[in-house]
This record gives structure tokens, C-alpha cells and sequence, in this order.
């Protein structure tokens, strides 16, 4: 396939690998009682948002729900203010307010992650309403759970968008899972693209297990949004590897251990190292760098996050009101 | 001084803000080419055009949450709720949105937004048509809520509102709409987080506000006749609330009566009461007492419904137990 801009494989893998190990550390200082309330993990989705957010522009948008690290730090944010963020410490993201599941970066155009189903696809939606008002050639990226498909917000969301052309692209991270619930014992959309053709937003669904085909159908996706003005749809069929937070057992009730292992077999990290080293993009050797490179960030992460203040009791009353 | 509708104070205020602003802009039901389900917004749809008085469907939890997205970059929308009552579908987005966002990023965002549109029964519209949902609003902090009683302060309030950082929730009444009153010619805002005394008096403190201010300034006149000399206050905003202005009539008076369209338990003239006797209890002669609707769903039956709402006789009959208490 002829392309002017190669993929920049080395840059998915290393930012992969980055939230994978991030994470790990994160599932561990939650264990150790540094990590409190809600921790969704992202571990066997991360070809997602690093194969979407790799493939925006500076000026877009990204609005996404409570599993909200992988994205974050796709988008640039400081593994160490993200992990000082979960510690609730005064130098995180949000200033230790949010916690793991409201990472806010809005420097970088991360506007948030939410952590009521669907409450967020109304303000992606609003900012690509105000990209539309303004004039602006920015889109928005607004990533959920199929979870969040059959809300109320959800279907508001995508009629206005389509009937007011807005630049954003929905992406629906299909884990296959609402928490134990499977998609198929909540939604009669078990094909997810019926919900984008009812509003007719155009569909694609995306590999969520290759980092490559997601950034390369980003890149298109996201560029049509920015050139024709209206909205997209993308199902990214994925998994995850862990339980639906923290609290939650990784297997049991709802999925058996025998499954999650099928789907490691398609592991997005494992997948590309295969790929870039068959293609001699990449050595064994290197591959170790790489990795002890980022066991060093997330080691300063994990430092950083425990040397940090806690926020000054002062700041309870700070920033609930504009002054 | 120009007269004016309770309901072209209001547009004056959105014309004059969204000609000062281009990012102001307004959006709801029928706002645009129905010119508004109750005039609010006649003729702007011709001014503005369709980029800045956007008609919606009915999804009030999508639009609002569009607008909170939209005041996140930097836009400044007002949102118009044809009632009240279905803002309660947009709930989710107010209060885990409009208003988190600034606390949960640690201050890196606002949302300059309002929402606005009436409350409050309105002759016979029946239990869900009919709600004063203050309560519901007041509770949250990082919201402001206003609720003017006059076109003068309808204007000013509502400009104030336009131009404020913080979400602001601004309720009117259908009652009030055709309401007439002297709105000062040319620019002028009013503070939100200001109280007004609407009427000086000696004997004891009437506080209502929307259209129970109208009631109290009624059952004053009515009471004047019988010697009894009322002051009445508008609180104008309820939150903040102004509670200089309020204790400073307590402490003339000693005596006060809160009036509430809305339920007993747990309403806005609960917290008003429970901060006077904070603030002023010694200077207090007698309970308070509050004159609320009654604690049932708003009935349709003509009779019903007036006995369900608050009235001169119940005003009366309140300052009189304050009085001879």
C-alpha cells in the first residue's frame, strides 16, 4: 500500500508498552493501598487509543469515560502527574481532585474522562459543536464502552451530530463487557454499526487488537471528519484482559479464564513486536532497551507520585466556584 | 421608564449579551422559528439567525450536555428549558457536568453557561407540569441559582448571569411572563448574590421570591389595613444568598414569614430559616414559620389546586402566629 506518511510503528509500540507497564504498576499500588476507589485498568485494549490519539492533530479533542489512562497518556499527559493523580496527590493532572477516573489535561486538548455511562458523549459532542460555531478544523475523539450504547445520552448524541454535521468521531472500545455484562444480554444492537447507520453516520469497524489498522483507519476516519464536516462511527473490537475495575475478579461469574487466555493470543503489543521484528524494524535487543527505558519512566512515575504532597487542606474549598 | 414584560426584559437581556458577545448564543425547544414556547425569544431567530438561536429536539439531556461541552471551549451558551420540570432529563448533565468538571480537573476548566426557562405552577397544568424544583438546584455547590420576580431584575439578573463564569441556573415563571414593570433604559446589570427590600416595614419580615414575591407584596398591603406594617424582602438569587440583607430586616423586625411555591421538606425556605436562626436568634421574637405548598403532588382540580399552593390567607394567617406569638 502506497502511503506518504508511514506508520510510525516504533512510536504505537513504545507508547503501548508504556501504558501496559503503567498499569501493571498501577494494578500493583492498588494492591499496596497507594491506589484508592475506582481503578479501571486499560491492559489488552491499548492499541486503541494509542492507534487513534497517535493519529490526531494537536488542536483535536479528546473526551473519553472513567477507563481513562491508556488515553491520557497517549495524549502526551506525565506519566507522573498521571500517577500522582491516582496516588490524590496535590501534583497529579487534577491536582489530586479527580483521581483515576477524571484525568483532565486540558493543555493537551484531554478534556476529561467521565465516569457516568454515556453522561460524556453529550459534551464531546458539544465541543465539536463549538468547533462547527467557531469555525475551527479541530475534531473530537470521543471514546466509550459499548456499555454506553444503549443510553439515552448515547442516541441524543448521535442524532444531534448527525443532523447539525459535527466534527467528532465516536468510538466505541467493544471490550465485549458492561462490567459482567455481555453486549449481547444488553444491547438488541448487537451489531453496533446499526446504531451509527439509524442516525446515518457512517461506520467502521476497526481491529482493536492491531495498533496499525486502528491508526491507519483513524487517520482516515479522522481526517474525512475534519474535511466533510460531519460525524463517524468506529467499533474497535477489543478486550480486556483484567476485571471491569480493580474491585472486580478478572474471571469468574461472567467469562471464564480459558477465554480471557484465547484473546491474549491476539495481544496488540505482542502482535507488533512480532511484526516489527519479523520486518528487521527491530531487534530482540532493541526490544529490551525499549522496555527497561520505560521501566524507568514508570519507576520515576510510581517515585514521583510517592514523594508528592497531598494537597493542602486549603484546597477543598478551591475550584468549585469561579471567583 | 419603559414598561416592559417580565418576558421582553428577559429577551432585552439575551439581545443585548449576544450583541456584545458573538460567542453568547441561545438554544432549546421552539426557540428559534416557533419564537419560543412562551415569546421569550420572539424575533431573535430573525436578528441572530439559525448559527445563534438553535432549535433542538426534544433532548434535553443532549442539548444541555452540548452546551456544557461547548462552554468547556469557551463558548458562553443559555440553554432555555421550556419548563423546569424537563430539565429533570438533563439532570445528569448539570450536576456530575456542568458542575464537576471545574472541581474534578482540579480548576483547569468552567463552564460559563445558563440555563434558563420557567418553573412553578401556572393555572391548572397539573403534577408534572407544575414543580418549583429550586430546592433541587440550591443543593448543588458550584451552581448559582436566581429566581427574579420583576422585568427590572429579570434584565439585569439575567445579563449578569450571561456574563458570569460559573454555571448559573435562572428560573422564571409562566405566571410572571406577562408581568409588567419599569426597566431602566440602557445598559445595566444587577449583582447576583443581592437581596432587595421590596417594601419597608416595622412589624415583621415577609421573604418570598419569583412569583411568591408578588403574594407577599399583595398580603402586605392586605395587612396594612389591618395595622400590620410588613417588610418584604426578595432575595432575588438563591444561591448565594444574601443574608446581610436578610438579617438586617430580622433585626428590625424579630419576626419573619418565608414563602415557598415549592414542597416543605427539605425546600429553600428550610435552609433560609435554619440560617436566620444560625445568624440572628437572639434578635428573633417568635419561630419562623414558612408558608410552602402543601407536601403533595400538584393536583389538576381547579379547588385542589388552590389548596395546594400558598395564598394571602395562609401569609396572613402565618404573620399572624409570628405576630401574636
Amino acid at each position: 500500500m502506497m502511503t506518504s506518511n508511514p506508520i510510525p510503528r516504533h512510536l504505537l509500540l513504545r507508547q503501548m508498552i508504556l501504558i501496559r507497564r503503567f498499569e501493571e504498576r498501577a494494578a500493583e499500588m492498588y494492591a499496596l493501598g497507594k491506589i484508592a476507589g475506582f481503578c479501571h485498568l486499560y491492559i489488552g485494549e491499548e492499541a486503541v487509543a494509542v492507534g487513534a490519539i497517535s493519529a490526531t492533530r494537536e488542536e483535536d479533542y479528546i473526551v473519553t469515560s472513567y477507563r481513562d489512562h491508556g488515553h491520557a497518556l497517549a495524549r502526551g499527559a506525565s506519566p507522573n502527574q498521571v500517577m500522582a493523580e491516582l496516588f490524590g496527590k496535590a501534583t497529579g493532572v487534577s491536582k489530586g481532585k479527580g483521581g483515576s477516573m477524571h484525568l483532565f489535561d486540558v493543555a493537551r486538548n484531554f478534556m476529561g474522562g467521565y465516569a457516568i455511562v454515556g453522561g460524556h458523549i453529550p459534551i464531546a459532542t458539544g465541543i465539536a459543536f463549538a468547533m462547527k460555531y467557531l469555525e475551527k478544523d479541530a475534531v473530537v475523539l470521543c471514546f466509550f464502552g459499548e456499555g454506553a450504547v444503549p443510553s439515552g445520552a448515547f442516541h441524543e448524541s448521535l442524532n444531534l451530530a448527525a443532523l447539525w454535521k459535527l466534527p467528532v468521531v465516536y468510538i466505541c472500545e467493544n471490550n465485549r463487557y458492561g462490567m459482567g455484562t455481555p453486549v449481547e444480554r444488553a444491547s438488541a444492537l448487537y451489531d453496533i454499526g446499526n446504531a451509527a447507520r439509524a442516525y446515518d453516520i457512517p461506520f467502521h469497524q476497526v481491529d482493536g487488537m492491531s495498533v496499525t489498522a486502528a491508526y491507519q483507519q483513524m487517520k482516515e476516519v479522522i481526517e474525512s471528519v475534519r474535511v466533510y464536516k460531519r460525524p463517524s462511527f468506529v467499533e474497535a473490537r477489543t478486550y480486556r484482559y483484567m476485571g471491569h475495575s480493580m474491585s472486580d475478579p478478572a474471571h469468574g461469574h461472567y467469562r471464564t479464564k480459558a477465554e480471557i487466555d484465547e484473546h491474549k493470543k491476539n495481544d496488540p503489543i505482542f502482535q507488533l513486536t512480532q511484526e516489527m521484528i519479523q520486518a528487521s524494524e527491530m531487534t530482540p535487543s532493541d526490544l529490551t532497551k525499549m522496555e527497561a527505558e520505560i521501566a524507568g519512566i514508570v519507576q520515576e512515575a510510581v517515585d514521583f507520585a510517592e514523594a508528592s504532597p497531598e494537597p493542602a487542606l486549603s484546597a477543598l474549598t478551591e475550584d468549585v466556584w469561579v471567583e | 421608564m419603559p414598561v416592559l414584560a417580565y418576558r421582553d426584559a428577559l429577551r432585552a437581556a439575551m439581545r443585548e449579551e449576544m450583541r456584545r458577545d458573538p460567542n453568547v448564543f441561545l438554544m432549546g425547544e421552539e426557540v428559534g422559528f416557533y419564537n419560543g414556547a412562551f415569546k421569550v425569544s420572539r424575533g431573535m431567530l430573525d436578528e441572530f439567525g439559525q448559527k445563534r438561536v438553535i432549535d433542538t429536539p426534544i433532548t434535553e439531556a443532549a442539548f444541555t450536555g452540548i452546551g456544557i461541552g461547548a462552554a468547556m471551549v469557551g463558548l458562553r451558551p443559555i440553554i432555555e428549558m421550556m419548563t423546569f420540570n424537563f430539565a429533570i432529563l438533563a439532570l445528569d448533565q448539570i450536576i456530575n457536568n456542568a458542575v464537576k468538571v471545574r472541581s474534578m480537573s482540579g480548576g483547569q476548566l468552567s463552564v460559563p453557561i445558563v440555563i434558563r426557562g420557567p418553573g412553578g405552577s401556572a393555572l391548572r397544568l397539573a403534577a408534572q407540569h407544575s414543580q418549583s424544583l429550586e430546592s433541587l438546584f440550591c443543593h448543588i455547590p458550584g451552581l448559582k441559582v436566581i429566581a427574579p420576580s420583576h422585568p427590572r431584575d429579570a434584565k439585569g439578573l439575567l445579563k449578569s448571569a450571561i456574563r458570569d463564569d460559573n454555571p448559573v441556573i435562572c428560573f422564571e415563571a409562566q405566571a410572571l411572563y406577562g408581568t409588567t414593570g419599569e426597566v431602566p433604559e440602557g445598559e445595566y446589570t444587577l449583582p447576583i448574590g443581592k437581596a432587595q427590600v421590596r417594601r419597608e416595614g416595622a412589624d415583621v419580615t415577609l421573604i418570598g421570591w419569583s412569583k411568591m414575591q408578588l403574594l407577599c407584596m399583595k398580603t402586605a398591603e392586605q395587612l396594612s389595613e389591618e395595622g400590620i406594617d410588613a417588610e418584604v424582602i426578595d432575595p432575588c438569587t438563591l444561591r448565594p444568598l444574601d443574608m446581610e440583607t436578610l438579617v438586617n430586616s430580622v433585626r428590625k423586625t424579630h419576626r419573619v414569614v418565608i414563602v415557598e411555591e415549592a414542597w416543605p421538606y427539605a425546600g429553600v425556605s428550610a435552609e433560609i430559616a435554619d440560617r436566620i436562626y444560625y445568624n440572628a436568634l437572639g434578635f428573633l421574637d417568635a419561630p419562623i414559620e414558612r408558608v410552602t405548598g402543601e407536601d403533595v403532588p400538584i393536583p389538576y382540580a381547579k379547588n385542589l389546586e388552590a389548596a395546594a399552593l400558598p395564598s394571602a390567607a395562609k401569609i396572613t394567617a402565618a404573620v399572624k402566629k409570628v405576630m401574636y406569638s
